[in-house]
This record gives structure tokens, C-alpha cells and sequence, in this order.
């Protein structure tokens, strides 16, 4: 596959540029619109999950719980509808010391008892008070930013400064990607949607290096040819290992979509979108950053190399 | 070399042996995390300031009583909070004395002057963070004792990520509602004294005594005697001694038993200590009415027949499994505060069941299309890459069944994750060979050289991964653990495979031969 490719990607990394511009804007109009949609787990709340014997709609479900229940309730399918299952959710936050954590679980299961409804099991039950919520969130954001700072020490280290820019920039591209793809098919970020999201951070790094470890070594070959050439041949050598490698995790994401269930599946979603931003911005993003970044006066020279190394 | 490569492969044969022994047979050695198996998980805050303010209560209560016997009578304690009180009504003449009880105090306390011949005295900030520290750790070791008497089978009670917290995983217990009681039950039995009472309301008791209670005394809500087993009985307030003659560290032992009316009771057994002082008490006391008090409630309230020394029995309206509970978490003893759920996940068997079928068919669908496109695009080396990505997969599995670690569903997708890293790897380092094989080299040298260049590149990728799996570890909650592990783990047994056992086998093809075509 590819082999001998020579295609000019260079030539189009203002095009590239543009198009990340586009999406990521759209992802942050979309979030500061309509709200970033946090799940429980860092806004606090009730999620019963119950699988009901026969068919129920989401109205009678509805219906049931309208009057024993004062406030927001979100309640939709879960997972495949066949399986009759409904996720009630109820955002509001007890505040501590006021009624105990559980009491909108037992109240959605009592009311759903006494409604003339199928026979229920309950599948599972999420409560997360507030004091929990915000820890997590907290941590969520300092993890996913150390994540980043981390890759960008390694890489500054292991490669020349406009590089390790490069690099960040690439992944963080990725973040804002993903951010907006969740966004715009109305996932919940949840704690294994981070997890999804700091394993890309790792995952789009992992692509970029492919690169600039090839870069580094051309380099070094043919000390004479513009930076430009050098990174866009860099980019056609290792363009079977990256469309490869992408499409084998794609793969194997993939299968954890349709078949990991729905515990899984915002973290596969997330997953899969990454992978994809993940080689497009290896390909199209961190190499024009870093060729940018390096300027004209870099032309010829190595670039990519640390003087020491 | 061939000597060298059969100590290569001699090594890869060993691993692999020790990893299948630590893990083999799997339903054994290979621990399910509560998504999967089904259970609760809860989250709790030890409220630690209870803690301080029982330290600060008993310091300034002994302290009051300590001037008294000095020939302070004045002296009157007031409780500020949780780390501070102040005792008042000292007189010039008497400050000497007052200051000759302090030795012992004053290692714990900041004492300050004040007006009028006052002192407040404030817990020094070491010995806060001490208190909480210890507060905590008491709360943990009593919790682990009721879970480990509710008979759950692997439990896990732990110090959550915040100081104060702590997290409790109780894999397959149905009666979630039950459990949660147990763990909460302060369980602070006390006997004390009814000075007395009951009277009807709060009021009515203390407008015996005047309107304001006198410092040794409290006004407690309680159980009128009588009442149906299992419903709350009627309320009654009583006037008892603040400090209790025995209390609930002095127990032996607790267990559910039946009164003289066969009603569902809990007889309890004191220690030596305990007996002792228990049978002065009640020998001092014979006619008077003894309270009964658990969690600053009155639980029974009976009149003293007979000097008793270590047997005692609690009667009220238990039902049957009441008894038995409230046995259980006396035994344990008690809990140093009291604590508040902060997050509760509750997994249903049905749904844990279906998410290992859900995980392990979609780690067996990942593997098989990655299969399929690895022997149809790489052919025979094809083979290679999934001998080094099972290799991968079984050191995954031997070294986390060795550290203990448990098997979530974030984990099952950490294992699709590293078959994703195993085929990168290999993808990366065949396509080098390809590329070697491009530029004329003999079979030999472009396997030789792909490997070695490609090196550099595998150390730097799973270098920048490991440090993002580093920080989901911190990042906390056991779920997401269990996925940064596996990554972890999946990342350093791919170095191995990818590297080392693919080489060797690559290298196992080649001895004695020099083919010309390579299929790769």
C-alpha cells in the first residue's frame, strides 16, 4: 500500500489549517451555546437504568414518574431498543446533608412500580453527589492538561522546539476534534470519555513521532533539501505505517462500538473519532506546524535535530 | 548465534510459562471488577470534625471536673467548635492553681488568656490533622470488620483519593439497602444513668430541672417503653448522666438472642474492665433506672434489680433481622463519626454478565479482523505479528492476575487498545523491512536493519503513551485505573513482543538460510 507514495501534503497544510479552524469553531459555538453536556459523573445526579419485560415507551415512562417526581427527569432508550431498556436520569444535586443520596433512585423505582407498567428489573443505579462531581471534574481537566504538558516535555526533549509545538498542536487539535464531535452527536462527557480522550492524547502523539523520527533521520541524509521536501517525503515514507496503523486500531475500536454495549459506548465513540483526527492531523497538521514554526531560515539545515544529537 | 538464539527463545518459552502459570485457571486467578460481576460501589466522608469535637467535649468536661476537685467550683466550659473551648469563672487567686492542671493539656491545646478570667484553649493544628488522620483510619478498620462479618466475598474498603473519604466495593450483595445501614451505623451504645423521666417532650423535661439543663446532665430522645417489633415506637425524652458508666468499648462481645416474651433481643458480654466498673455502677445504683443508649438515643430504660457485672441484654422493638444487624455492628465497635454517602453505583448481576459477553465479543471480533488483515496483507510475516500480539495478550493477562489487579470493562478495552499498540508496532517495523528490502539489501540485513531503526521510534511512542496512562491512573476512580493498568502493563509486554519475540522469531526463519524473497 502506498508504496513509492509521493503525494505533496505540504503544498496543502493552509487548506488543512482551515478545516480544523472550521470544525473546531463550530465544536466551541456548539459548547458555549448549548452548554457543555456533563454525565453525572462530574455534575452530580441519579441514573437508574431498568430493562422492562415488555415494550414500554418512553412516554408511559414518562407519565409514571411526572407526579412522584418534582423536576428535571431525562429518560431514553438504552442501548439496543429491542432490549426494553430506559435510562432515567434526574440532574438535580442534593445538596449534602439534605435527604440521603439515594432517595431520587428509590423514588423513580417506587413510582415505577406502582405505575401499570411491565415487570421491571433494575439493571443499574449511578448516584453521585456533588462534593464527587466536582472533584472529578477538577481532576478530569488537570489530568487531560498534564497529559499534554507531559508529551510536550518528552517531545521537547526528543526533538527540536518547533516540533514538540508541532506535536502539541496536533493532539490538541484532536482533543478539540473529538470535544466537537461529542458534542455535535450529544454524548454525555462522562469518565470514560476522558479516559477515551487522554488515551488519544497519547495515541495522536504516537503517530506524530512515526513522523518526525523519519524526519530527524532524513535529515541527516540529505542535510541539502528545503525542510519543506524533507518533511512532505517524511510524511509519503511512513504514510502506509500511519494509514495502516490507524485503519488496524480503527478495527479493532470498531468492534468495541458494535459489540462492547452501552457501557462502552461513548468511550469507543470517542475512540474512533480521535483515531481518525489522530491521522488526519498527523498527516495534514503537526508537520506544517512545525515547517511554520521553523520559518525559511531553517531551510536546508537540521532542522529537526538537536544540535547535541 | 544459533547458540544466542536459543537462549532467545528459551527466554520467550519461560515468560510465557510463568505468565500462563500466574494466571491459569483464569476464573480463578483473574479477579472481576464489580461492572463486571455485579455489586455496589459506595463513596464516603468520615465527617472527622464529630471526631474533634467528642476530643474537645471530653477534654473540657474532664478539665472542669479536674478544677472542681482542685477547689475551682466556678469553672464553666464552653465549646466553641470543633477545635476550640473555653473555660471561664477562674479567679485571680485560683489562676495558679487552674494553671498547675494544665501540664498535660497544653501538649495538645494553644491556650490563650482572656478577659475575666477565662482561657480558651485550641486544638493545635498537628494534632487536627493527626485526629482526622487517625478518625479515618478507625473508620476504615471498623467498616472492613462489618463488611467482613456481612460475609461478602472479596470486599475492598480503601482510602479514597481525598482525605477524608473512603470507597467500599462490595461485589454481588443483592440487598444494597441493608448493607449501606450497616456501614453507617455510628453504633455508640453507652449506660448510663436516668436522672429522670420520660417525660412527654423536650420541654417538659427540662422544666424539671428549671429550664436549663445542669452540665452533667443531658436531655436524650428515647424509646417508650412497649411498642410492635419493627415499627418506630413512641418517643419519650429522658434526663441522663452525661458520662456514661460503661460504654460501648468496654463490650466482649453482642449477639441476637430473645427476651423472656420471645421477642427478638441483643444480649451483650463486657470485658474485664468493663465488668468491673459495671458491677461497682450497679451495685452503687440497685432501685435507680438504667438508660440503655445507642446513638444518642435511648434505647431501652429499665430499673436496676441486682448487682450485674458482665452480661447485658437490650431489648426493644427488633425485628428479628434488626437484632442481628444491630449484634453486628456492636461487635465491630464503634464508628469514631459518622459518615455520609457521597456516591453509590450499583451494578446488576444481569447487566454484568452481559457486559463480559459484550467485552469479550468485541475483543474477539477486534482480534479477528485484525487477524484477517494482517495474514492477507503481511502473508507469512503476517503470522509473526500475531504470534508477538498473543504473546502480548497472554503477559498481559499472567502479570495482572499476579499484581492482583481486577478485570473492569474499561480494562477489556484496554486489552483491544493494546492489540491495537501490538499492530502498530509490527506494522511500523515491517514496513521498515519493505523499505530495506527496496533499497537491494539481502533478506538478512533489511530484517537486521528494520528492527534496529525502528527501535528508537517504538521507545519514543510508547514513552509518550506511558506518560498519558500514567496520569489516567492518578486521574483516580477504579474503573479508569483498571484501563490506565492494562494500558500500562499492555505497553511494557509490547516493548517485548514486538521487539524482542518478533525479532527472534523472524530471526528462528532465517538461521542456516538465505532466502531471496522474504514474505512479508
Amino acid at each position: 500500500m502506498f508504496q513509492n507514495a509521493n503525494y505533496d501534503f505540504i503544498k496543502w497544510r493552509w487548506h488543512a489549517i482551515f478545516l480544523s479552524a472550521l470544525v473546531i469553531t463550530a465544536g466551541i459555538v456548539f459548547g458555549v451555546t448549548r452548554g457543555v453536556p456533563l454525565g453525572i459523573d462530574f455534575s452530580g445526579g441519579t441514573i437508574v437504568v431498568v430493562k422492562f419485560q415488555a415494550p414500554v415507551s418512553d412516554d408511559q415512562v414518562r407519565q409514571a414518574l411526572v407526579n412522584a417526581i418534582p423536576g428535571e427527569q431525562v429518560i431514553q432508550a438504552y442501548g439496543d431498543p429491542s432490549e426494553n431498556e430506559k435510562q432515567i436520569r434526574i440532574p438535580q444535586v442534593i445538596s449534602e446533608g439534605q435527604g440521603s443520596l439515594d432517595q431520587n433512585a428509590n423514588a423513580i423505582i417506587a413510582a415505577l412500580r406502582k405505575a401499570n407498567l411491565p415487570q421491571f428489573d433494575v439493571r443499574s443505579q449511578d448516584l453521585v453527589g456533588p462534593v464527587i462531581g466536582a472533584d472529578l471534574q477538577r481532576r478530569g481537566i488537570y489530568a487531560t492538561l498534564l497529559s499534554i504538558l507531559g508529551i510536550t516535555i518528552y517531545i521537547g526533549l526528543r526533538f527540536r522546539f518547533a516540533f514538540a509545538i508541532g506535536a502539541i498542536a496536533a493532539t490538541l487539535h484532536d482533543v478539540l476534534v473529538t470535544f466537537a464531535f461529542l458534542f455535535f452527536f450529544g454524548y454525555d462527557l462522562s469518565l470514560n470519555v476522558i479516559a477515551a480522550i487522554l488515551t488519544i492524547t497519547g495515541y495522536s502523539v504516537n503517530d506524530t513521532i512515526v513522523i518526525f523520527d523519519r524526519v530527524r533521520e532524513n535529515l541527516r541524509k540529505n542535510r541539502k533539501d528545503p525542510l519543506e521536501k524533507i518533511v512532505n517525503d517524511s510524511v509519503n515514507q511512513t504514510l502506509s505505517r500511519t494509514i495502516i496503523t490507524a485503519g488496524t486500531t480503527f478495527l479493532a475500536v470498531l468492534a468495541l462500538f458494535l459489540f462492547g454495549g452501552e457501557v462502552l459506548h461513548g468511550f469507543a465513540f470517542t475512540m474512533l473519532v480521535g483515531i481518525i483526527s489522530g491521522t488526519y492531523s498527523t498527516i495534514f497538521i503537526a508537520a506544517a506546524i512545525a515547517i511554520i514554526l521553523s520559518g525559511k531560515q531553517a531551510k536546508g539545515r537540521a532542522a529537526g535535530t538537536r544540535k547535541a544529537s | 548465534m544459533a547458540k544466542n538464539l536459543r537462549w532467545k527463545v528459551i527466554t520467550i518459552v519461560g515468560v510465557l510459562a510463568l505468565a500462563v502459570y500466574s494466571f491459569y485457571p483464569p476464573d480463578q486467578k483473574v479477579r472481576l471488577g464489580l461492572d463486571l460481576k455485579g455489586g455496589v460501589q459506595l463513596v464516603l466522608r468520615v465527617q472527622t470534625d464529630d471526631a474533634l469535637k467528642l476530643e474537645v467535649q471530653t477534654t473540657s468536661d474532664r478539665l472542669v471536673e479536674q478544677a472542681k476537685t482542685a477547689n475551682i467550683p466556678s469553672a464553666v466550659a464552653t465549646v466553641n467548635g470543633p477545635t476550640s473551648f473555653t473555660i471561664a469563672g477562674i479567679a485571680p487567686e485560683q489562676d495558679g492553681a487552674f494553671r498547675n492542671l494544665l501540664t498535660e493539656i497544653d501538649l495538645t491545646y494553644d491556650r490563650s488568656p482572656g478577659a475575666g478570667g477565662s482561657y480558651t484553649f485550641t486544638l493545635k493544628p498537628n494534632v487536627v490533622v493527626q485526629l482526622r488522620e487517625d478518625t479515618v483510619n478507625q473508620a476504615l478498620q471498623t467498616i472492613e470488620r462489618r463488611v467482613n462479618e456481612l460475609g461478602v466475598a472479596e470486599p475492598i474498603v480503601a482510602r479514597h483519593t481525598a482525605a477524608d473519604q473512603i470507597i467500599v466495593q462490595l461485589p454481588g450483595v443483592s440487598e444494597v439497602a441493608r448493607a449501606k445501614e450497616i456501614i453507617r451505623s455510628t453504633a455508640q451504645l453507652e449506660l448510663t444513668l436516668v436522672e429522670q423521666g420520660p417525660f412527654a417532650d423536650e420541654n417538659a423535661a427540662k422544666a424539671v430541672t428549671g429550664g436549663t439543663v445542669p452540665p452533667d446532665m443531658r436531655v436524650m430522645p428515647g424509646n417508650m417503653s412497649g411498642g410492635v417489633p419493627g415499627q418506630a415506637p413512641t418517643t419519650g425524652y429522658y434526663i441522663v448522666r452525661r458520662v456514661p458508666a460503661v460504654t460501648g468499648r468496654d463490650l466482649r462481645n453482642a449477639r441476637p438472642t430473645l427476651d423472656e416474651n420471645n421477642r427478638p433481643a441483643v444480649s451483650f458480654s463486657l470485658n474485664q474492665e468493663g465488668a468491673r466498673k459495671f458491677g461497682t455502677f450497679t451495685q452503687a445504683n440497685i432501685g435507680r433506672m438504667l438508660a440503655v443508649v445507642l446513638d444518642n438515643r435511648v434505647a431501652e430504660a429499665a430499673t436496676i434489680q441486682t448487682r450485674i457485672d458482665d452480661e447485658g441484654r437490650i431489648t426493644g422493638t427488633f425485628t428479628t433481622q434488626q437484632a442481628q444487624d444491630l449484634s453486628l455492628v456492636l461487635r465491630s465497635g464503634a464508628l469514631p463519626a459518622n459518615l455520609v454517602y457521597l456516591e453509590e453505583r450499583t451494578v446488576g448481576p444481569s447487566l454484568g454478565a452481559d457486559s463480559v459477553r459484550a467485552g469479550v465479543l468485541s475483543a474477539a471480533g477486534g482480534l479477528l479482523m485484525v487477524t484477517l488483515f494482517m495474514l492477507v496483507y503481511y502473508k507469512a510475516a503476517g503470522i509473526n505479528a500475531l504470534v508477538s500480539i498473543a504473546a502480548n495478550l497472554i503477559i498481559l493477562l499472567g502479570l495482572m492476575a499476579y499484581a492482583g489487579a481486577t478485570m473492569t470493562l474499561p480494562g477489556i478495552a484496554g486489552f483491544i487498545l493494546t492489540i491495537g499498540m501490538g499492530v502498530d508496532s509490527n506494522v511500523l517495523i515491517f514496513e521498515r523491512i519493505k523499505e530495506e528490502l527496496g533499497t537491494g539489501k539481502t533478506v538478512k540485513q533489511a530484517v537486521a536493519g528494520g528492527f534496529d531503526r525502528v527501535l528508537l521510534t517504538i521507545v519514543d511512542t510508547h514513552v509518550s503513551s506511558l506518560i498519558s496512562a500514567a496520569l489516567l491512573f492518578n486521574f483516580g476512580t477504579s474503573a479508569i485505573r483498571g484501563f490506565a493498568l492494562t494500558l500500562t502493563i499492555g505497553l511494557l509486554a509490547n516493548v517485548f513482543t514486538a521487539y524482542f519475540v518478533s525479532r527472534t522469531m523472524f530471526e528462528a526463519t532465517l538461521v542456516g538460510r538465505s532466502p531471496q524473497k522474504l514474505s512479508i
